[in-house]
């Protein structure tokens, strides 16, 4: 198989540009700056290239919705914020392979017009951040960022921009708040970012992953990226195992791994050969599988498909020793953490649920609690501003109706019936 | 602000090349509300947290009303708006760290150290709390100390690092405070 973004990982300086350039590396950024604007976006298109953030929204069709004129500067925004509990691809990538960031993020804002592009790192990317700040100082002095780029007359800065530890400013809109200096509130769409962004301006935000995979495309064409996946979802991802597997990690792979040959082959199986109780498929916002549910392929469609999501594609491995209800407090407990508090139903439902659910772990409430909190979820899901409160209720309901018999054995046992982690 | 009027708060300055770096920051932000968050940052990379007179300090300097810098000092989980020790130490708590002992590490670290999360010791030099899942996970259980990640721990590994942490700090005495990371 070909890697792609992981193609220079573990080699010495892997993450310096004399190691990208000797892979090729920039090559796609000197093709793409005698390209037209739009034949790259095209190429996109053909890739199809799926967001890496989390949402699968197609890449190309995307950056379509900018508006044509060039009355107002424009945005490129980077999220590198990544917090969805389960995800530990984009840290990886910032720190061994910055410089396809960068050249992912030159050809982008080529494309899109941009001027300016923010990177957004999460507060606690203190070494990803510095690696990402040499690389970027490398990258100029090598003429490949800041004016007249490659004597192309095009020229683009990046500015670094920290959080503070909020996960709800990984949501597109919270992030832009939060780079205006604001608390991470998400705003109302429509309008959406592309028309009315930034500083009041177009904008268009992609993860980091996203990005990374522009050079490839430019280098071998979309159609060549797109034959790499799935039909509708083009190129290969970085998949994430962690938890009760013997090799946790990440593996890069084409669309379509077969979260079975994640666990038990990439992930070398369950630690101490024990049975498996559930996979989370892709950051914990998705519906946790069971083991009789694990053959499917990792693409968007195929764990829609599957009641689920493919989400980040970090999978976390629970073994039969691990409880459910805790797992699904542990969840509930982060999600009326980080609730931002503007909505409702988030800001009081994610409490409502937690103590429910601290109440079951404890052995104490009634078996009609658990309809209590499918209920509480039915009202949360698609009742909030942003993603945030689907991201709380479809997992939670999906603990509870997928493992109602545990639920109830804390409820009859008076406790719970599982050794602590 | 949360300010006692019969307490007068004490002067706030920046030390010269936190003052260089905000002077940077202040020529360089689109709006003045766009230098909160990076200023905050500067605020507790100096001072260890974010006093009242500090966030009184940078309203000031940005030109901007109090109520917004202390809105984002209260938002935003990293600023902290208390002072904590020397070290730092915070044991992640998510899903992938939990199923790997992570409450094993904390509980460990609240034993040792004789504090509960949240704490201080009484000699200032060590603080402990939780955080989320810090996109570390294929390498849980981890922990971070003033910003630096430790991968794959255990009580023993734990163990080590206050042992090396403790006397690092024991030959430089008058160092239990925060110096800044
Ligand atoms: C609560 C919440 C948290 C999110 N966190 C992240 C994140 O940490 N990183 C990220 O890239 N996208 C995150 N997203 C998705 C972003 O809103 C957005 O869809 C994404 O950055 C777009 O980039 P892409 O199209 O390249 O995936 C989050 C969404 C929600 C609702
Ligand atoms: S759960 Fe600890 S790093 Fe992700």
């Amino acid at each position: 198989m070909d890697r792609i973004l992981t193609a220079t990982w573990g080699l010495p300086g892997g993450h310096t540009l004399a190691v990208y350039r000797s892979h090729g590396g920039y090559g796609a950024l000197a093709k793409a700056l005698a390209m037209t604007p739009e034949a790259i976006v095209d190429q996109v298109k053909a890739a199809n290239l799926r967001g890496r953030g989390g949402a699968g929204f197609p890449c190309g069709v995307k950056w379509g919705f900018l508006p044509k004129d060039l009355a107002k500067p424009r945005y490129l925004v980077v999220n590198a914020d990544e917090g969805e509990p389960g995800t530990f691809k984009d840290r990886a990538i910032l720190e061994k392979d910055p410089h396809r960031l960068l050249e992912g993020i030159l050809i982008t804002a080529y494309a899109l017009k941009v001027e300016t592009a923010y990177v957004y790192l999460r507060g606690e990317f203190g070494q990803p951040g510095q690696s990402l700040t040499e690389a970027i100082g490398e990258a100029t002095q090598a003429g490949y960022l800041g004016t007249n780029i490659l004597g192309s007359g095009y020229s683009l800065e990046i500015v670094l921009h920290y959080g503070a530890g909020a996960y709800i400013c990984g949501e597109e809109t919270a992030l832009l708040e939060s780079i205006e200096g604001k608390p991470g509130k998400p705003r109302p769409k429509p309008p959406f970012p592309a028309v009315v962004g930034l500083f009041g301006c177009p904008t268009i935000i992609n993860n980091v992953e996203t990005l990374a995979c522009i050079p490839t495309i430019i280098e071998r064409g979309g159609e060549w990226f797109h034959k790499l996946g799935r039909e509708r979802d083009g190129g290969t991802k970085i998949y994430g195992v962690s938890g009760h597997v013997k090799r946790p990690g990440l593996y890069e792979a084409p669309l379509g791994l077969s979260l079975r040959t994640l666990v038990y082959d990439l992930g070398g199986g369950i630690r101490d050969d024990r049975p498996l109780k559930a996979v989370i498929p892709g950051g914990v916002s998705c519906v946790p599988l069971k083991p009789d549910e694990i053959d499917v392929t990792m693409d968007f469609a195929s764990m829609t498909a599957a009641g689920t999501m493919l989400g980040t594609a970090g999978a976390i491995v629970m073994d039969v020793t691990t409880c459910m209800v805790r797992m699904a407090t542990r969840i509930a407990r982060f999600y009326h953490h980080e609730s931002c508090g503007q909505c409702t139903p988030c800001r009081e439902g994610s409490g409502w649920i937690l103590r429910i659910l601290e109440e079951i772990e404890a052995g104490r409430g009634s078996p009609e609690d658990l309809d209590l909190l499918v209920d509480i979820c039915n009202h949360i899901q698609g009742n909030t501003i942003c993603a945030f409160g689907d991201a709380l209720a479809m997992p939670i309901r999906g603990y509870v109706t997928k493992f109602e018999s545990e639920f109830l054995r804390h409820l009859e046992k008076g406790g719970c019936p599982f050794p602590a982690w | 602000m949360c300010r006692d009027p019969l307490d007068p708060l004490p002067p706030f300055a920046f030390r010269d090349e936190t003052e260089k770096e905000l002077q940077q920051l202040l020529s360089r932000a689109p709006t003045p509300a766009a230098a909160i968050l990076p200023a905050l940052h500067l605020v507790q990379k100096e001072h260890g947290y974010i006093s009242t007179a500090a966030m009184d300090y940078l309203a000031g300097r940005l030109a901007i009303p109090p109520s917004k810098v202390l809105a984002d000092a209260t938002f935003y989980e990293m600023y902290r708006c208390y002072p904590v020790g020397h070290y730092l130490i915070q044991v992640c708590t998510g899903p992938s760290c939990a199923l790997l002992g992570a409450d094993r590490i904390l509980d460990h670290l609240a034993d040792r150290l004789g504090i509960k999360p949240g704490q201080t010791t009484p000699d200032r030099l060590f603080t402990l709390g939780r955080t989320e899942c810090l996109a570390a996970c294929g390498s849980a259980p981890v922990i971070t100390c003033n910003g630096q990640l430790y991968e794959e721990m255990s009580v023993e590994k734990v163990d080590q690092l206050l042992a090396d942490w403790s006397a690092a700090a024991a030959r430089q005495p008058g160092e239990s405070e925060w110096t800044g990371s």
